[in-house]
């Protein structure tokens, strides 16, 4: 009945357990091997590879580029106007972006966290946008932003939006609300499905507290949601802002940098670079400074937070 | 069956100790219980033995064979635990079964076995439901059910009827019971309730700070505690303490002086030394409500607590709290002034520095069970 | 959040601004869409016409036929479904192991990985194409749906990662020690006893993967250039040939695109709402 024990050939004196804790130490390393494999192959190995070329001349129509140039693209970066603009254009398409898909999403979310009559369809259509394919809402978008074959230009001017029928996409001010409203409609879903998880993982007896303790459904709202959501709230923001300023589909799609660049964000104009002009190394070292404004960004955003907890407590 | 030795055994987290030297030898067909307040280690230790914690250092042996390499799977042991851990998608029998179905047990036998044990535990009409499709109770007894069909070398139990309400509690206490005289395992029960511990050990391992307090038979451990720890957690209600100093009155008797000057008379202590910084314990059912201040000290009466057939009274004794358990009905009242008096061949000394017991002078020698 | 206390007429304005608000949205995400069905069904010669009607005066199907029987959709719609579900199978096994081992296990490692995970949801993906392509060509994974399968792969499994781990956290530990004292090893016990316990999850996973490998645009352009390897964005492009940019045959291909994506979406999200919370209840 005893099953066998490999014990039998070591010596009395032994002490714990050891070839299992070997065992309990790379046991957790098997499992999560597929997933590195694949990341340092794919991603991370190229990664380095694409940081290098910063440093390169590397020119595809070029046969003889390929050496080396020091920082000779950073150089040019400084001084690049069309840089410096799709880098206040970032910032314009990041928080313009990010503000209605946020604050729309968590007001779908809170509609949604209650229960009334065809919920689980309304749930069920309302996040379709996030299903669609982006570079096809983009087009979409684009058909129905003109004039000509698009409804919303019409709307726009009988709401007293604009004085008569245009394409926002060629004028050089309005351009960027284009990409910025189709990609509201493609984000909403990401910030509903996400907060409305939070909102229902609140315990409803800390609602019933503050309603018999006399709280309004304002105070409730300030006292209990937003607390319990603050953690979702803060991870969800971050990951978004980085995800839309890397997200060049939809402006390529639409409008591709234009009019006059005035909807080039650093991401698209990558793609430029690399694909128009097939200069691998200035697109590089655009990307890399890209990398580590995001990068600054992400671990400020981290930083703020440990201060905060640590405030709390 | 089997025996279980633990060895020096030594259990940390990086940098933390959780187990300092744990040594226990369990005979076989014993019912163990490990019981101490929460993150004494008995879980951990209780977790150690099945293999789901790794051991820092020490042996533990099972039947002879020390098992420290052994996955939990190889050790041939059963567990119960708190949350049942039942699988929620298959039914009671193949819950049941499944540790036999692994072992590829042709299925007639799986199904004997699971009807008898089914019987046994009441569970028969319950076999092809879901498990939450069950009351807690029910659920506990398919979680000791899966355990038993296993006819394993050993049974542990993590703290099994915590989740229960206190009635259910009370029976399954018995049935546990009855099932291990009919059974003959060798079984180690984790708990924090001292009345589990109390009504069903064979021997109670009391654990505090990853160490072993004291090893005993619930009478032992009750009658003669090993330190104020164990006095203090062992019995319901709680035993009483008061500070004081030791005094040797003639060659035969001794005294406790408490704060407030009073002299406790108790048995001389053997290893005791004049002016010693000591604690008295004395259990409420050893204190009695005396008629006047010739034999008692006085006390103010705080609070009385009928309960029936028993009455605790708290009073105020040199400006600490003191229970008493008494079967006579109160004839005083609160705020009122009564005479108790203490039960010389009953009470404890322990040395306030070390928390030891003293034992009386003419108690045989040998008899601690316990570090 | 309750609602004692309130009169009738409150409970009328409420319930119906409720009801409006939801209304709003569900037309604000649904309007798109039916856009994209009006221009399908619209011919040709009207499409411009007739731009701005809610519906055109005459419906044709021709752009659906023209695109199911005399363009290569078809096939580019075949390569996306064999890309899209074999990423979001392969994705989904590798992100389980790797979501179970940072749910069960504590290791010193998995700080680092988790970080990594973390830096590579940040860079414009549009940098590595080159340093991918450079790596694949020698390898022949170039102008390939394995090549394509295997980059996706690796796009995926840091977030799909993410969902797995949420939904293992819903799971009680004891579940899989209790297999563990029965007899199986833990690997075993993962698979006959904690996997299946996690169906929505998986499901979810795979609904997210396919959705997000079936509409990928840059890589599928970039790393694939023959005909029979396309997908059907590329395929989608090429409607938009150098002489007329046939709009409503490529809103005809994009609705048939469309379907498996939405239909598939429709059917896990529930999941996904469902399990995120899971995992945040358990913390």
């Amino acid at each position: 009945m005893t099953t066998v024990t490999q014990t039998g050939k070591l010596p009395v004196e032994r002490r714990g357990g050891f070839s299992r804790k070997i065992s309990g130490i790379i046991e957790p390393y098997l499992y999560v091997s597929p997933a590195l494999v694949l990341i340092i192959a794919v991603m991370l190995m190229p990664l380095i590879l694409g940081l290098s070329y910063t440093f390169r001349d590397i020119r595809i129509l070029n046969p003889f580029s390929g050496g080396f140039v020091g920082t000779a693209h950073f150089e040019a970066l400084i001084s690049d106007q069309a840089f410096l603009g799709a880098l206040a254009n970032t910032a314009w398409w990041t928080f313009g972006s990010l503000l209605f898909q946020f604050s729309l999403g968590l007001i779908l979310a809170l509609l949604l966290n209650r229960q009334f009559l065809g919920r689980r369809l309304v749930q069920a259509l309302v996040f379709l946008p996030w299903a669609v394919p982006t570079f096809l809402s983009g087009l979409n978008w684009a058909w129905m932003f003109n004039p000509v074959v698009g409804p919303l230009p019409h709307w726009m001017t009988s709401l007293g939006l604009m004085a008569e029928p245009f394409n926002i996409l060629s004028d050089p001010d309005l351009a960027m609300w284009g990409p910025i409203i189709a990609n509201i409609w493609f984000g909403i879903p990401f910030f509903a499905i996400t907060m409305l998880a939070a909102l229902q993982s609140i315990p409803k007896e800390l609602y019933e507290a503050a309603s018999i303790d006399g709280a309004t459904t304002r105070q409730q709202f300030i006292s209990i949601t937003l607390p319990f959501l603050a953690p979702t709230i803060a991870i969800t923001l971050m990951l978004r802002t980085i995800w839309i300023a890397n997200f060049a589909d939809l402006i390529v799609v639409m409008t591709n940098g234009g009019p006059a660049d005035s909807t080039q964000i650093v991401a698209s104009y990558i793609f430029t670079q690399a694909f128009r002009r097939l200069d691998f190394g200035y697109a590089s070292a655009i990307a890399a400074v890209l990398l580590v404004l995001l990068l600054a960004y992400a671990l400020s955003v981290i930083a703020l937070r440990r201060a905060m907890t640590h405030a709390d407590s | 069956m089997a025996s279980i030795q633990i060895a020096n055994a030594r259990k940390s987290y990086g940098a933390v100790d959780v187990l300092h030297g744990i040594d226990l030898d369990i005979s076989d067909g014993e019912f163990i219980v490990l019981v101490g307040p929460s993150g004494c280690g008995k879980s951990t230790l209780l977790r150690m033995i099945a293999g789901l914690e790794d051991i820092t250092s020490g042996d533990i042996s099972i039947a002879g064979n020390v098992v420290n390499e052994l996955q939990p799977k190889d050790r041939d042991i059963a567990m119960v635990f708190q949350s049942y851990a039942l699988y929620p998608h298959m039914s009671v029998a193949e819950n049941m079964s499944y540790a036999l179905t692994l072992r590829k047990t042709p299925r007639e036998k799986i199904a004997d076995a699971i009807s008898g044990v089914a019987e046994i535990l009441g569970l028969t009409a319950l076999l092809e439901r879901r498990p939450k499709a069950l009351s807690g109770g029910q659920r506990q007894r398919v979680a000791m059910g899966r355990a038993i069909v296993r006819k394993p070398q050993a049974f542990l139990f993590d703290e099994p009827l915590s989740n229960l309400d206190a009635r259910l509690r009370e029976q399954m206490r018995t049935e546990i019971r009855k099932l291990h005289r009919r059974l003959g395992a060798t079984s180690v029960y984790v708990t924090h309730d001292q009345i589990e511990a109390m009504t069903m050990a064979d021997r109670i391992v009391a654990m505090h700070d990853g160490i072993i307090q004291q090893v005993g038979s619930p009478v032992e451990i009750y009658d003669r505690p090993a330190n104020i720890f164990v006095a203090s957690f062992i019995g319901s209600p709680a035993m009483n303490f008061l500070e004081g100093s030791y005094e040797q009155v003639g060659e035969n008797s001794a005294g406790i002086r408490l704060t407030d000057g009073a002299l406790v008379p108790v048995l001389p202590a053997r290893d005791a030394q004049n002016n010693q910084a000591v604690t008295l314990g004395a259990r409420p059912e050893h204190i009695t409500i005396v008629s006047d201040g010739k034999n008692g000290l006085p006390a103010k009466v705080e609070l009385i607590e009928p309960m029936g057939l028993s009455t605790l009274v708290h009073v105020t004794l040199a400006g600490k709290p003191i229970k008493i358990f008494t079967m006579d009905r109160p004839d005083y009242a609160v705020d009122s002034f009564i005479h108790i008096a203490f039960d010389m061949a009953k009470v404890h000394v322990f040395d306030s520095a070390s928390e030891k017991r003293l034992p009386p002078a003419s108690e045989p020698h040998g008899d601690h069970a316990g570090q | 959040m309750t609602l004692t206390g309130q009169t009738s007429t409150r409970k009328w304005l409420y319930w119906g601004s409720h009801y409006l608000m939801i209304a709003a949205f569900v037309i604000f995400a649904l309007f798109p869409l039916y856009w994209l069905l009006k221009v399908s069904v619209t011919p040709n010669d009207i499409l411009y016409t007739e731009g701005v009607r809610m519906w055109p005066s005459r419906t044709t199907w021709e752009n659906y036929t023209f695109v199911l029987t005399q363009s290569n959709f078809p096939h580019y719609f075949l390569n996306s479904v064999i890309v899209a579900g074999t990423t979001a199978i392969v994705t989904t096994l590798v992100a389980a192991l790797t979501g179970y081992a940072f749910s069960r296990f504590a290791f010193r490692g998995k700080v680092i990985i988790v970080a990594l995970m973390l830096i590579t949801q940040m860079f414009p993906l549009v940098m590595l194409i080159a340093p991918i392509f450079k790596i694949l060509a020698p390898l022949g994974l170039t102008d390939s749906l394995t090549g394509l399968i295997i980059v996706y792969t690796a796009f995926n499994v840091p977030f799909a990662t993410f969902l797995m781990q949420s939904f293992f956290d819903g799971i009680p530990k004891d579940l899989e020690e209790a297999a563990m004292i029965d007899g199986n090893t833990r690997f075993e016990a993962f698979r006959a006893i904690i996997l299946p316990l996690t169906l929505p999850g998986v499901a979810a996973t795979l609904g997210f993967v396919f959705t997000a490998a079936w509409s990928e645009l840059l890589f599928a352009l970039m790393l694939v250039s023959s005909e029979s390897a396309s997908t059907f964005p590329v395929g989608l492009l090429s409607f938009v040939s150098k002489f007329s940019v046939d709009f409503g045959q490529m809103m005809a291909a994009g609705v048939l695109a469309l379907i498996p994506a939405c239909l598939f979406f429709l059917l896990i999200q529930r999941y996904l709402v469902q399990g995120l919370t899971a995992g945040a209840v358990k913390g």
